[in-house]
């Protein structure tokens, strides 16, 4: 598989009167896992969804190998680079399999039968997340950790060497949290899928990413490996947050620990 | 990875999918037989019978004395009407609530069949128009409200609820514009006011069927050519369009397409109450949750017309208007759907 190269060349883009990230340039390394954070509203999502052709740019470029996303054939695009939205919609009753098998769409034409390739597509997304036993229950039955792996698989159904995520892990307890981030890293190590997420939690982007970015009002503030970009300066800058960042004892990778005014063994020092 | 050497989860995965696409075919065949035995019944039976051996050389164009009058000119168009009005309404129905992902926004619920309605009387009654002239009345009505009730609900996005509520009201408005139009009316018999009220094959010409009938042959293969794409937008307009569906594309041509077929079959058989509304949960129900509900829910449509049409004719001694029998099915459900969102704690 070659390196799928995807680039934001002075990316503008916002909703209706309201921009939300300008001129941002971005270069996602290929076959790494890239995970971005930042504080609510922040545009995060609004980088990713720009990324995968859902948001049109006000302003620049997205490429993919030198071709400008908005211009591609949407079934091509579809077929080399997926998108999972922070909450997708499950229609009523729908089963593990179906589900899974909607990932199939980009590489289907209008009258094409259902071919042998979809169903190894869909039985090797379900082998990869360890859903295979769940393929005939209604997705409404599922936990959350059991649905999002379901989601998961769907967006591998579609075999994509890109996977952009909306904060997989929202609404899941830690340790599903911890599961789906291990999953997609397995993906990651396994075939070389390019993984770009937007995560909440900054010790788990810390962990589990190559690359970590991390925004401010549609800018980026800090791009690197986790441990230039985790510090306890830029935490300030992008969260509005005094933290101390030591070294995580079981990944050795930064680990930030938050200093509220409250729960400190020692009050906090007041400022200046 | 071949065939040959699939691997454990390949098997399941195949045979589940063949047994679903088997349940499938199965239900569509029979849902199929249904439609067609419900037309042949609608055909034979009547103040005469005629068995069935007549009905068909009627219909292969040999003259019969008595059935070529009463089943050629009186009740082949009636059952003809039925059926494509039913197929018009299922198609519809179901488009909305496949693209709007919720049962409640079905054209008929939200206007859209009244928009038609109050704009074919108004044609009708005000303007003395006739045939083609009303169709389009109600078409660019239908359309209009379609638009309307998008742009009422309209606020950074549109939100299903709001839509639905704007939607129930101009209903309501569109309700009392259709009565007050009738109301001026005053030669008009009760029969043809109940046509425009709650939907009736009674009178139903070849002059009225036959814009029906070529509708349907247009704008049903048009639906159903984007049947995937359609069921695609059930995962949410994102995820649709990142699993590469043109969304906004489809959606146009989606909605063109369903009110088009609303307001041809509403201008001929007035909105037959709950049709639209209808099908496509009935269908989900037969044919199961997963793959296209659109040919299903259009083959429940003119099976819901029929059959209500035979018991509005014959199971009494009153012969009630079809939209009348279709009106008693389809409230308990409304109210139904209603006390199950509210109950699991949803929004509408």
């Amino acid at each position: 598989m070659t390196q799928p190269q995807l680039v934001a060349d002075g990316l503008t883009a916002g909703y209706k009167d309201r921009t939300v990230i300008e001129k941002l340039d971005l270069t996602v390394p290929p076959g790494r896992i890239t995970a971005i954070v930042g504080a609510n509203a922040c545009g995060k999502s609004t980088l990713l969804r720009s990324l995968s052709r859902l948001l049109r740019p006000r302003g620049g470029r997205v490429l993919l190998d030198g071709a400008a996303v908005h211009a591609m054939p949407a079934k091509r695009l579809a077929r080399r680079l997926g998108l999972l939205p922070q909450s997708p919609i499950a229609p009523e009753g729908i089963t593990v399999a179906d589900l899974v098998g909607r990932g199939r769409h980009p590489h289907q034409r209008v009258l094409s039968r259902w071919s042998a390739a979809d169903d190894d597509a869909v039985a090797d997304a379900l082998d990869a997340t360890e859903t295979a036993e769940l393929a005939d229950r209604p997705v409404d039955e599922l936990s959350g950790g059991q649905r999002q792996r379901v989601w998961i698989a769907m967006a591998l159904a579609q075999r994509t060497e890109i996977l952009l995520l909306d904060e997989p892990t929202t609404f899941l307890d830690v340790n599903h949290q911890v599961e789906v981030l291990d999953l997609l890293t397995d993906l990651n190590h396994t075939r070389g899928t390019t993984i770009v997420m937007v995560l909440h939690d900054l010790n788990l982007a810390a962990r589990y990413s190559d690359r970590l970015i991390a925004m401010v009002d549609g800018r980026i503030h800090a791009a690197g490996e986790p441990g230039e970009v985790l510090t306890a300066a830029n935490v300030e800058t992008v969260f509005g947050l005094r933290c101390e960042v030591i070294t995580d004892p079981v990944s050795g990778r930064p680990l930030m620990l938050p200093v509220g005014r409250h729960g400190a063994r020692q009050p906090a020092q007041p400022a200046g | 990875m071949t065939a040959k050497n699939m691997t454990a989860t390949g098997q399941l995965v195949t045979r589940a999918r063949r047994r679903r696409a088997t349940r499938r075919r199965i239900a569509v065949g029979c849902l199929l037989a249904g439609v067609l035995v419900a037309a042949a019944l609608s055909l034979m039976i009547g103040r005469t019978f005629y068995p069935p051996g007549d009905v068909l050389r009627v219909i292969a164009g040999e003259t019969v004395p008595g059935a070529s009058f009463t089943v050629g000119r009186l009740r082949l168009p009636r059952t003809v009407l039925g059926l494509v009005a039913g197929l018009a309404f299922g198609l519809a129905g179901v488009t909305f609530q496949t693209m709007l992902r919720n049962p409640l926004a079905s054209p008929d619920i939200i206007g859209i069949s009244y928009g038609a309605s109050a704009a074919a009387t108004f044609g009708i009654v005000v303007l003395s128009w006739g045939g083609a002239a009303v169709s389009a009345l109600a078409i660019v009505a239908g359309l209009g409200v379609a638009l309307l009730v998008y742009l009422l609900s309209y606020r950074g996005g549109v939100a299903g609820t709001r839509l639905i509520l704007v939607g129930i009201g101009m209903a309501a408005m569109l309700q009392s514009a259709t009565n007050y139009f009738l109301s001026k009316a005053s030669q008009w018999d009760h029969h043809e006011a109940m046509r425009w009220i709650t939907g009736s094959l009674n009178g139903a010409t070849w002059e009225a069927t036959l814009p029906v009938v070529a509708a349907v042959a247009v704008l049903a293969p048009v639906l159903l050519g984007h049947d995937r794409e359609l069921t695609q937008l059930g995962l949410g307009d994102d995820t649709a369009a990142a699993l590469g569906v043109r969304v906004e594309r489809t959606r146009l041509v989606a909605i063109v397409a369903a009110v088009g077929l609303i307001a041809f079959a509403t201008a001929a058989a007035g909105p037959i109450a709950f049709v639209a509304f209808l099908s496509g949960p009935i269908a989900a129900r037969i044919v199961g949750p997963n793959g296209s509900p659109l040919l299903p829910a259009a083959l429940v449509g003119a099976l819901l017309v029929l059959v209500a049409d035979l018991v509005g004719q014959y199971a009494t001694d009153t012969r009630y208007p079809v939209g009348v029998v279709t009106g008693v099915l389809g409230a308990p459900y409304l109210v139904y759907l209603i006390v199950r969102t509210h109950r699991s704690g949803g929004s509408l």
